[in-house]
């Protein structure tokens, strides 16, 4: 599964390598190598502490596009019950690389949408790369206004680089569709929930993002460009991305101190990759919790929690 | 043309700002080489061929508004740098200069205003302000003349311009999208009008959020409007583009923009509207 190895993860590799090849020798020539063994494993343990203990955020834009990184319908199958697709915007056509339908989470229905990456080329071209057009987000808007009628509470999965630049996105308008969403979901009479679990590119983000709790995986990243494209105007070069991915300050822990996401979701040791079925059990426990609370709470004071909470953003002087 | 006969300077279009040193300025689309002064008189518009170039906010509010019916808000508000954004230039760098070039404290100007005797609530963007791109101060002006708007019970009128985003203030500068999207909300459900007016250019985050939200979308002639930057589409794509992609005129063929109104024109036309839509 684990096909792509970033820089930073070759020390662990290779000592899972060196581990492989102390089981298997003990295992073929029966010789004990206990004491080998596990201080081979206690070694990987603290190299993965000491790797992931310190990500920089240009590592961690790394892992939320990592190949084997679970994606949205990874989690639906791991995190939901019967999925149900529904497709199409109603106008044009229907967008893949957004797929969405009715799901159950924790025994909740809800409505679910999700960008949604490809692992081949095959696959990706199916997907657009996870990039929308705007029937992405038009049918967005209309299951959102279907969680709307059903009373059911609407969770979108967010992992975009961004909203397709494209000559038809143009033509059918992607920044009205995206800017209707953000404007419609302030007032949406229904729980949302938004989780970043991969990549949150600026609008094409924002376009499924307006929720009354934000979340991210712990090592998703949320910007309003994208490191390589902040580095091509600021630096004048994509090589610098590194550091403009850091003064973007982009990753989950700056963003909920700054208050402009509500929490973090933990993943895995090594991240999302190394242990899909714990990452989709982290997000499906959180939902479920969420939901719980939000499902409580007065829709009026829903609303009006919604729009102080995105209300208070911003940071400037009088 | 009257060019000389006219008195030359008046009281607030006197300091021009976004001109070349020199008193002549060559029209990029018909060559003519105009006065200054000229272009100031035709509210930078080139007399030979119509082409629309940038107007200054200071100007174009006189050129839309009752006289001294405007009354500015929140004049003083100021950029911080609150991500302490380290690149090759410093943010709290590029606020100083483009403070000292434009006299301007950030990128928009928001205030009550009458227009024809109709009270309004109008907010205008400064290209020559670092491109009028949208970071908490632009939001929170944006954002406060709505909500002022809304309990007044006026319509709001946005003159937009925008590169996007502002980068240096990172996803606080997103999160204006959501915060003045959402004060529109509010005032579309009580009923009041919005007219956005997109000019050259309008892009990206303002156009994914307030621009495109008015109920009447009006544009200047030949204003580039879009989503993603025209080279960015051409990376991506490896496609031609049309002649008149991203433009005004591009746009009211798609459906988006109600229609295009000369900046001459574009006074009597709110005026017109406001008839219909506005209130007392
Ligand atoms: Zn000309």
């Amino acid at each position: 599964m684990n096909k792509q190895t970033l820089d930073f993860e070759k020390p662990i590799v290779e000592l899972e390598q060196k581990l492989g090849e102390l089981l298997r020798q003990s295992e073929e020539r029966k010789i004990d190598l206990r004491s080998e063994i596990e201080s081979m494993q206690r070694k990987i343990e603290a190299t993965r502490e000491r790797v992931y203990g310190s990500l920089t955020a240009w590592q961690r834009v790394q892992i939320s596009r990592h190949i084997a990184r679970p994606f949205f319908l990874d989690y639906v199958r791991m995190a939901c019950t019967d999925f149900v697709e529904l497709k199409g915007d109603r106008l044009f056509g229907d967008d893949a690389s957004m797929p969405g339908g009715l799901a159950t989470i924790g025994g909740i229905r809800c409505v679910v949408i999700g960008q949604q990456k490809g692992r081949d080329m095959k696959e990706n071209l199916l997907r657009n790369f996870g990039s929308p057009h705007p029937e992405g987000y038009r049918k967005a808007l209309r299951l959102m206004r279907m969680a709307e009628k059903f009373g059911f509470p609407f969770v979108a999965f967010i992992d975009t680089p961004g909203a397709y630049p494209g000559i038809g996105a143009e033509e059918r308008h992607i920044a009205e569709a995206i800017a209707v969403n953000i404007r419609d979901m302030m007032a949406l009479r229904t729980p949302i929930v938004s989780i970043v679990i991969g990549e949150g590119g600026s609008g094409g983000a924002l376009g499924i993002g307006v929720a009354d709790r934000v979340l991210m995986l712990e090592n998703a990243y949320y910007s309003v460009i994208s490191p390589e494209g902040c580095a091509a105007i600021l630096w004048k070069h994509r090589k610098h991305a590194p550091e403009a991915a850091e003064a973007l300050k982009l990753c989950a822990p700056d963003l909920v101190k700054m208050g402009l996401v509500d929490g973090v979701i933990p993943e895995p040791a090594g991240g999302a990759h190394c242990d899909p079925e714990q990452a989709a059990d982290n997000i499906r426990a959180t939902i479920e919790k969420e939901l719980q609370i939000l499902s409580k709470t007065p829709i009026e004071k829903l609303l009006t929690s919604r729009y102080e909470k995105f209300r208070r953003m911003g940071v400037f002087e009088e | 043309m009257a060019i000389f006969k006219k008195p030359i300077l008046r009281s607030l279009t006197s300091k021009t700002r976004e001109m070349p040193t020199g008193l002549w300025t060559k029209c990029p689309s018909c060559s003519e080489v105009i006065h200054n002064f000229a272009l100031e008189e035709n509210l930078q518009v080139c007399p030979k061929c119509g082409h629309h170039f940038n107007l200054g906010s200071r100007e174009r509010i006189t050129s839309l508004v009752d006289p001294d019916s405007f009354e500015e808000h929140d004049a003083s508000m100021s950029s911080v740098d609150p991500l302490g954004f380290k690149g090759v230039t410093t943010y709290a760098d590029r606020l100083r200069s483009y403070k000292q070039k434009t006299g301007l404290v950030d990128a928009v100007t928001t205030g009550g205003a009458k227009i024809n005797g109709h009270s309004v609530g109008l907010g205008v963007m400064d290209f020559n302000f670092l491109a009028a791109t949208m970071g908490s101060v632009v939001g929170e002006k944006i954002t406060r003349i709505i909500e002022f708007s809304t309990k007044q019970k006026m319509p709001v009128i946005l003159v937009c311009a925008s590169g996007g985003a502002r980068m240096y203030e990172g996803m606080l500068s997103l999160m204006q999208m959501a915060k003045t999207s959402g004060a529109l909300a509010l005032h579309a459900q009580a009923r009041l009008p919005y007219i956005t007016i997109l000019t050259n250019p309008t892009t990206a985050g303002v156009m994914a959020s307030y621009a495109s939200l008015g109920d009447i979308i009006i544009a200047e002639p030949k204003a580039m409007i879009g989503f993603a930057g025209p080279r960015v589409i051409r990376e991506t794509t490896h496609q031609t583009l049309p002649a008149d992609f991203q433009t005004a005129e591009f746009l009211e063929k798609h459906g988006l923009v109600d229609l295009i109104v000369e900046r001459a024109k574009m006074r009597s036309t709110l005026s017109d509207i406001l008839g219909y839509l506005g209130s007392k």
